[in-house]
């Protein structure tokens, strides 16, 4: 099953790079090769101290984000069976697995699939109707937002579990901000109903086709999405004993 | 329709044009405009209830209402006294944890994950601390001793947990007795949480790396002396509900929902192991050693809230077989409760004086007057923490409703970059109107309870 093998995703969307970011990194000092990375933003100083009279030198430090990038066959274990059936249940639906996955990214003893948006309907009922794969339970799904990733600011995460084989797999899809759109798999799912709700309330991601898609923690009439990162978390500044102790978002961060 | 109204100032009925109809916005008499007038709201005007159908009306039951296990609404479209369609209203106790966590550090992150779904603290705090650990790829180097005391804290946890899904449900229909056994009964584990983390509730004791504090053999004897108390009364409330005529009449064939409802709502836990399937992760996916402890997974197969409510019982029962089990690891078996990294464990000890629990003098003196490089770490672990390689997981407990899941992302930094969780509360309370529907007022309150939502883990 080579041909089921994910393509490097780089071909069709590129990673942000450290100097597409206007930042110069040394990408030899991190471990993977610079085709594999997928750097999602940069950490610029340290202890959070900008502009002041920073002697120690960390203030100049440079470091790009660098989450897990695409890993190259094989998977272990189970991993290899279940990427080869998905390949092969989606070859039945004239889709190639190239052209649903962008990516699978294997870390710390889990699997991602990174679905291309367009197609996460078709995986998605693939994944629970195919009795080698069998995710017959969604746990719902999360929203992740990276700011600075251009084109696929907004993630949404998905986490499948088989009861019958005892596994999980993870999905994941990607938006652009300005064209937040994934199609709903509430008709796959129906659990997900107030899990995407709630990513809508929270990250503004429009899913397509969901039956009911309003706030469901926020108030209706909410401006704007909480989870999103350039969202202030909100709060006063409290005096203590003479000294005024600024909100937390506005707080040194040590990032 | 009748065209007279209202206006204000001086229009008069033969001013307005012949054959104008609109009752609620005529043209006054200098033709200066429409005069908008103060009318309507007679519903017979808009739609007249069709012949032959009963009224059906809209009760908001909620969010303030004793029976609807805190501030979740239930709107209820009512036939007579049953129910036609029934839709949950939830998020009025956002608090925006998941936000707030972006902006402490992993360790805090404890503090605040613990007052998501408040009758289960622990198992929150133990979900957010595997995903933490699996992050920093420490999974393996958590200390036995560790381990046991987070299954232990677990299980006591688990049983408090489900005494107040009885009290709460008890009272809601109508067996007051069961609430204030259940309320007395998990007063006793509420004692031994005190007695161990110096909390009642929302303690943060279970920190990445490990636990917060050790327990000593004396806190052991005393949560065995406890045992033989808490099983007895387990067993007068199981003798109080179980073949009681009344429980069962409100609770047998009630709140019916099937496997595939289950499997195709993503609903975990008791309601699940209710139809029949033994899924219970810690058999299924073991965490903090679970393989190694004997115990079995309940299961009934009438799902309905009777088959909840003696999963609930049972689960309780092989609670008790575990914690014994826990306790006889602990018992003089000491070691580390922390992790030996000290990069990543906590340097501060507690310990109890005069007045109570609180840093341990012995490591303020160290801090303080013997090593500067004690301090400078101490400081730099508190305030700034430990960085945390970037990278996703996903972690996930069975807590007393269902799979208690986490989806923590790190950036690498010193603090949480998402923290997403997935509570059983809130995706099982999907499920309210599927069980109601077609049922009575009084089958939603049995229904609710035997989801035992907890609002807290379902508005986060």
């Amino acid at each position: 099953m080579s041909d089921t093998t994910p393509t490097n995703p780089d071909s069709t969307q590129p990673p942000v790079t450290p100097a597409e970011a206007g930042v110069e990194v040394a990408l030899g000092q991190t471990t993977a090769t610079a085709g594999q990375l997928t750097i999602v933003g940069v950490r610029e100083g340290a202890f959070g101290v900008q502009g002041s009279g920073d002697t120690s030198g960390f203030g100049g430090l440079v470091e790009p984000i660098v989450m897990p990038g695409p890993t190259p066959r094989p998977y272990g274990g189970w991993f290899d069976e279940v990427a080869d059936e998905l390949g092969l249940a989606l070859a039945d639906h004239d889709l190639p697995m190239t052209s649903a996955i962008e990516k699978v990214v294997v870390d710390r003893g889990e699997i991602t699939f990174f679905v291309r948006r367009e197609h996460l309907p078709v995986v998605a009922g693939v994944l629970r109707d195919e009795p080698s794969l069998r995710f017959e339970m969604c746990m719902g799904v999360s929203g992740v937002h990276y700011p600075h990733e251009a084109g696929r600011e907004l993630h949404a995460v998905y986490h499948l579990q088989s009861i019958t084989h005892n596994r999980r797999i993870r999905l994941e899809v990607t938006c652009p901000e300005g064209d937040a759109r994934i199609p709903s798999i509430v008709s796959i799912y129906p659990t997900n109903d107030w899990h995407e709700r709630e990513t809508y309330d929270f990250f503004g991601i429009v899913f397509e086709d969901h039956p009911h898609l309003t706030r469901i923690l926020m108030p209706d009439d909410w401006p704007g999405h909480p989870q999103r990162k350039d969202y202030p978390l909100g709060g006063i500044p409290v005096e203590y004993k003479g000294a005024e102790i600024p909100p937390p978002d506005l707080r040194r961060e040590y990032s | 329709m009748t065209t007279e109204n209202i206006t204000f100032g001086a229009a008069e009925e033969d001013t307005a044009e012949p054959g104008f109809t609109d009752p609620y916005a005529g043209f006054d008499d200098d033709g200066v405009g429409t005069v908008y007038t103060v009318s309507g709201g007679d519903w017979d005007t808009i739609s007249g209830a069709p012949e032959g159908e009963k009224e059906r009306i809209v009760v908001n039951m909620g969010p303030q209402h004793p029976s609807t296990h805190g501030v979740l609404r239930l709107i209820l479209e009512l036939e007579g006294e049953s129910v036609h369609e029934a839709r949950c209203g939830i998020g009025y106790l956002h608090t925006g944890i998941e936000k707030n966590l972006e902006f402490r550090t992993w360790v805090q992150g404890v503090t605040f994950v613990t007052r998501m779904d408040y009758l289960a603290p622990f198992f929150n705090e133990t979900a957010y601390c595997l995903g933490v650990e699996k992050l920093l790829g420490i999974t393996d180097e958590i200390p036995e001793r560790a381990s046991v005391i987070r299954v232990l804290m677990m299980e006591l946890n688990r049983i408090s947990s489900h005494l107040v899904a009885l009290a709460t449900g008890g009272m809601e229909l109508g067996a007051l007795t069961a609430m204030t056994f259940g309320f007395r009964e998990r007063e006793l584990i509420l004692d031994i949480f005190e007695m161990v983390t110096g909390l009642r509730m929302n303690s943060a004791f279970v920190r990445p790396g490990g636990v917060a504090q050790d327990i000593t053999d004396d806190q052991v004897r005393r949560i065995r002396e406890t045992l033989p108390l808490l099983r007895n009364r387990l067993s007068d409330t199981a003798g109080l509900l179980v073949d009681n005529a009344i429980w069962m009449g409100r609770t047998v064939n009630v709140g019916y929902l099937d496997l595939a409802g289950c499997m195709a709502l993503g609903i975990t836990g008791p309601v699940l192991r209710s139809t029949g399937l033994p899924h219970d992760l810690r058999k299924s996916q073991p965490y903090c050693g679970y393989e190694t402890y004997d115990f079995d997974v309940v299961t009934r197969d009438t799902a309905d809230c009777y088959g909840r409510f003696l999963i609930r019982l049972d689960e309780m029962q092989q609670s008790m077989r575990i914690i014994e089990q826990a306790l006889d690891r602990l018992e003089g078996n000491p070691g580390p409760v922390m992790v030996g990294d000290p990069k990543i464990a906590w340097p501060a000890r507690l310990s109890i004086g005069s007045d109570g629990q609180g840093n341990s003098p012995e490591h303020i003196q160290h801090i303080m007057a013997e090593s500067m490089e004690a301090l400078i770490h101490h400081f730099k672990l508190v305030t700034e923490g430990f960085r945390v390689p970037a990278g996703q997981v996903y972690s996930a407990v069975e807590s007393p409703r269902g799979e208690l899941g986490v989806h923590i992302v790190s950036d690498g930094g010193t603090r949480p970059y998402r923290v997403h969780y997935r509570d059983p509360s809130f995706t099982n309370l999907q499920a309210t109107s599927v069980m109601c529907e077609g049922s009575m007022v009084s089958d939603v309150v049995a229904a609710v309870a035997s989801i035992d939502p907890v609002m807290g883990g379902v508005d986060r």
